[in-house]
């Protein structure tokens, strides 16, 4: 046989069965940010709270003069928060360009021209971001409360509150969920992941400061289901049982959050198409 | 599948884009080897083709890909299916071998398959040396043969090529249609090229499928479709004044079909025998005088020209 008829040959060897195609995408993208230092930087730096904690826990176990730092639930609902900030530089960071850089490159024909259902694809999307999120919530969360029981040498503060580690878990879920589908959806829609990412903040920053407006007029702050974070906040002080920050039901702020989770679902329903009709 | 089914068969299927009509009541099939999809741009051969990866769902009609019906089998057809776009596709911030190992893992090969199968196909398709290299430096001509060997790294039984000659140097026009030829003949990979190039198909395939404003125009063996039901002459002619418009007029009145080339020759299709006979009295009747007359032998272009009404 020519060497050059040796250059394409028939497959022979086994195929994977279906429905691991999102798996795929999700390792690619993942293998694809870790392979970038200014995206490694930021996930080192957002565990420096964790550190500062991991401290602060450390000396309330083993300095009596540290006693007033003493672990609380609120204190998990706090680091919680403070993550916030990172959960939003990550969103936009790694999550601007999840979609838009693909329609930038006609990349969703590749994709839907192979054995990958659109659902496969954007669970596979989902998931690269969903995981650098929960790296930086849920998993230094649970982790600080290993510490602790570590730091403490029993099990005390964990069987006093056993709602901690669900809580934890639902919080970091509902909010990585929320903020993944949202982002998701918004890079959806363009081919410009730096317009995504303005997008995101300003949609963001717009709910806020309407809030802001809306609590002087009113004088109260039942209006404060109209930002997502202050949705999120209110949730969030339900779940892990503190009182209340907002005057609006928490039931309504969860609404909002589900309303926007099926709307982004919608989006993305609409959009992630192999081929794009302008009718 | 039996060697006698259709690898691919489309029964009245219809496609719109809201008002706008792509495909109008289409039923053709597509035999195993090479087949061309030949039509003027916009004939609907691109929406076929993303009609038969499920891209796009017809209005009304049925189709099969490789026995599977494309409405209830689209994965299993896409697992067996290579697809080739028209427009320049590739997944952003990858080098060519990660790409294409990636599509391979994304059809379903292992990883270690995926890669191996990988460099073996940019090898074929000459990009071995360049493998290494962001797609996304990558020349218009290097961009056609990536998007090749992400259609072929999990050795599909069918490919289905959106004019894979586009923008295109010669040399890289002639390379990429000697792949394509490779593949169909020596290869056993069937293949729909769609292409507006009569010459792309010609060369590389057996069977054509002629379109039209959405509809087939001619369907059939290309050999078969060349073969002469008459005469062809090449024909120049000098006309009193400028009146070619009344000569050609002439002629298809008699029932004459003939159609411009690029030079200043046309050819004209005669049915039945005494053809040249027939030319010269109709230039007679017409005072023009005939400058060049030469029987010729039918070709794709003829038929193409005849099924679109080019003339």
């Amino acid at each position: 046989m020519p060497i050059h008829d040796q250059g394409y040959r028939r497959y022979g060897g086994q195929r994977a069965p279906r429905g691991r195609a999102w798996a795929v995408i999700a390792k690619a993208g993942i293998r694809t940010r870790l392979g970038q230092r200014a995206f490694l930087a930021l996930l080192l730096l957002s565990w420096l709270p964790f550190l500062v904690r991991a401290v602060q826990l450390y000396a309330a176990a083993n300095l009596p003069q540290a006693a007033f730092l003493a672990p609380t639930p609120g204190l998990f609902r706090q680091f919680l928060e403070q993550q916030g900030i990172f959960v939003f530089f990550l969103t936009v960071y790694g999550g601007a360009g999840l979609i838009a850089h693909d329609r930038r490159a006609n990349a969703l024909q590749i994709y839907l021209s192979k054995p990958v259902t659109r659902a496969e694809y954007v669970f596979g999307k989902l998931a690269i971001l969903m995981a650098w999120l929960l790296l930086v919530t849920w998993v230094p969360a649970i982790l600080l409360l290993a510490v602790q029981i570590a730091f403490a040498g029993n099990v005390e503060f964990f069987r006093g509150n056993l709602y901690l580690f669900p809580a934890i878990t639902m919080f970091a879920f509902l909010e990585v969920i929320t903020v993944s589908t949202a982002m998701l959806a918004l890079s959806s829609l363009s081919t410009s992941s730096r317009y995504v990412g303005i997008l995101y903040a300003a949609l963001l920053f717009f709910s806020e400061a309407l809030f802001g407006v809306l609590r002087l007029v009113a004088g109260n702050t039942r209006l404060s289901w109209i930002s997502v974070p202050f949705d999120l906040n209110q949730v969030g002080d339900a779940i892990f049982r503190l009182p209340l920050r907002y005057d609006t039901p928490w039931p309504l702020s969860l609404a909002v959050l589900i309303l926007l989770v099926a709307a982004s679902g919608f989006v993305l329903e609409r959009r992630v198409r192999g081929v794009e009709v302008i009718a | 599948m039996p060697d006698s089914e259709p690898v691919v068969a489309l029964v009245n299927v219809s496609v719109a884009y809201g008002a706008s009509v792509a495909l109008r009541d289409v039923t053709a099939s597509f035999a195993g080897g090479a087949v061309g999809l030949l039509g003027p741009n916009g004939a609907g051969k691109s929406t076929m083709l993303k009609s038969l990866l499920g891209f796009v769902t017809p209005t009304t009609g049925r189709m099969s890909v490789l026995g599977l019906d494309v409405a209830t089998s689209p994965l299993e057809i896409r697992s067996r299916v290579g697809y080739m776009p028209e427009s320049d596709a590739h997944i952003p911030g990858m080098n060519a071998v990660t790409f294409v190992a990636y599509c391979g893992e994304l059809a379903g090969l292992p990883r270690v398959d995926a890669m191996q199968r990988a460099h073996e196909v940019l090898f074929y398709v000459g990009l071995g040396e360049a493998r290494y290299r962001n797609v996304e430096t990558y020349s218009t001509g290097m961009k056609q043969r990536i998007k090749l060997a992400q259609a072929l790294v999990h050795d599909p039984d069918l490919l289905l090529l959106d004019e894979p000659t586009n923008g295109m140097d010669p040399k890289g026009r002639d390379e990429m249609l000697e792949l394509v030829r490779d593949l169909g003949h020596n290869k056993g990979v069937n293949l729909i090229l769609s292409s507006h190039l009569l010459p792309d198909v010609e060369y590389t395939c057996n069977q054509v499928v002629v379109m039209d404003k959405g509809s087939v125009a001619v369907n059939g063996p290309i050999a078969s479709l060349k073969q002469p039901r008459g005469q062809v002459f090449e024909l120049r002619v000098k006309t009193r004044g400028a009146n070619i418009e009344a000569f050609i007029g002439s002629l298809r009145a008699a029932g004459l079909d003939c159609h411009a080339t690029e030079e200043d020759v046309m050819r004209v299709f005669v049915p039945g025998a005494d053809g040249a006979r027939r030319l010269f009295a109709i230039a007679a009747a017409e005072q023009a005088q005939v400058r060049h007359l030469r029987p010729s032998v039918p070709t794709l272009d003829d038929v193409f020209a005849s099924a679109v009404g080019e003339i």
